[in-house]
């Protein structure tokens, strides 16, 4: 096995134990914590995949800004959480359905062309950069998009201020 | 990258299963919205497996408006918990049964 595969495994391990440790965890700063190890296990796994752009943005936007916006609320509401996880009968029943679809949709993973071809490690064609096309692609492509992922993030703030703010 | 690429979709669904779970499960607000952004990274690793596997730009540009789209969520979110908090003095999400028929 090659380097970059084991990698990439024990990536996704990581990333999948500090996942179940954010909703095991019983304390929501820990939480926090064990989701800004996901998040940048996840951005490693991008940079793996040549997505180098795209794990940039994720370690900027995500554990540095999501995860101290969260941080901030969790310290402006309350400091101890011990209420943990709830499993109940229902939850059970449900488990074991959920456990069931996920156990058919690693079957199907196992058997179609996914399962014996190799990702490449060769970069594509247009050999510019991973930056240079992503910046071509959203400016000459997806210019609409764009502009209305920029509409919908100041909508989310004019959103978000009007409803935390606090009214005397 | 020598791995193959339903490994990686393996990877997505466990994460995605992961969040589904803490939605599910917990009752602090703060943390079902920290599971929803575990599912939408799973989502992005699909995007972004396939964009490499298609060598099509697009996955990537996507993955990049999830992420925008997460950002404005998560902010939204967070304003709502935070009001909650304010107006019923609890984040638990079973203490807010206002809307319950």
């Amino acid at each position: 096995m090659e380097a970059p595969a084991v990698i990439f495994y024990v990536l996704a391990s990581i990333a999948l134990l500090a996942a179940v440790m954010v909703i095991w965890s019983r304390n929501v700063v820990h939480s926090a914590i064990y989701l800004v190890l996901t998040f940048l296990c996840v951005a490693a796994v991008y940079v793996l995949l040549r997505a180098e752009f795209v794990a940039a943005v994720q370690v900027l936007v995500y554990a540095g800004g999501i995860v101290v916006l969260f941080l901030f609320v969790i310290m402006l509401v309350s400091l101890q959480d011990t209420l943990g996880p709830r499993i109940r009968l229902h939850a059970t029943v449900s488990g074991i359905l959920g456990a069931t679809v996920v156990g058919l949709i690693l079957y199907v993973y196992s058997r179609g062309p996914l399962a014996t071809e190799r990702l490449l490690s060769v970069p594509p064609e247009d050999s510019a950069g991973n930056l240079q096309s992503i910046g071509q692609a959203l400016y000459r492509d997806f210019v609409l998009p764009f502009e209305i992922a920029s509409i919908l993030l100041l909508v989310a703030m004019i959103g978000a201020i009007v409803l935390a703010h606090q009214k005397h | 990258m020598p791995v193959p690429p339903n490994h990686v979709l393996v990877f997505s669904l466990l994460l995605f299963a992961v969040g589904v779970l803490g939605v599910l499960t917990r009752r602090n607000a703060i943390v079902i919205l920290m599971s929803i952004e575990l599912m939408m990274n799973a989502a992005n690793v699909n995007f972004i497996m396939f964009s490499q596997r298609l060598h099509d730009l697009a996955g990537q540009v996507f993955s990049v408006f999830t992420i925008a789209v997460a950002a404005g969520e998560v902010a939204v979110g967070l304003a709502i918990v935070l009001a909650l908090f304010r107006n019923r003095d609890t984040v638990y999400v079973d203490e807010v049964h206002i809307m319950k028929g």
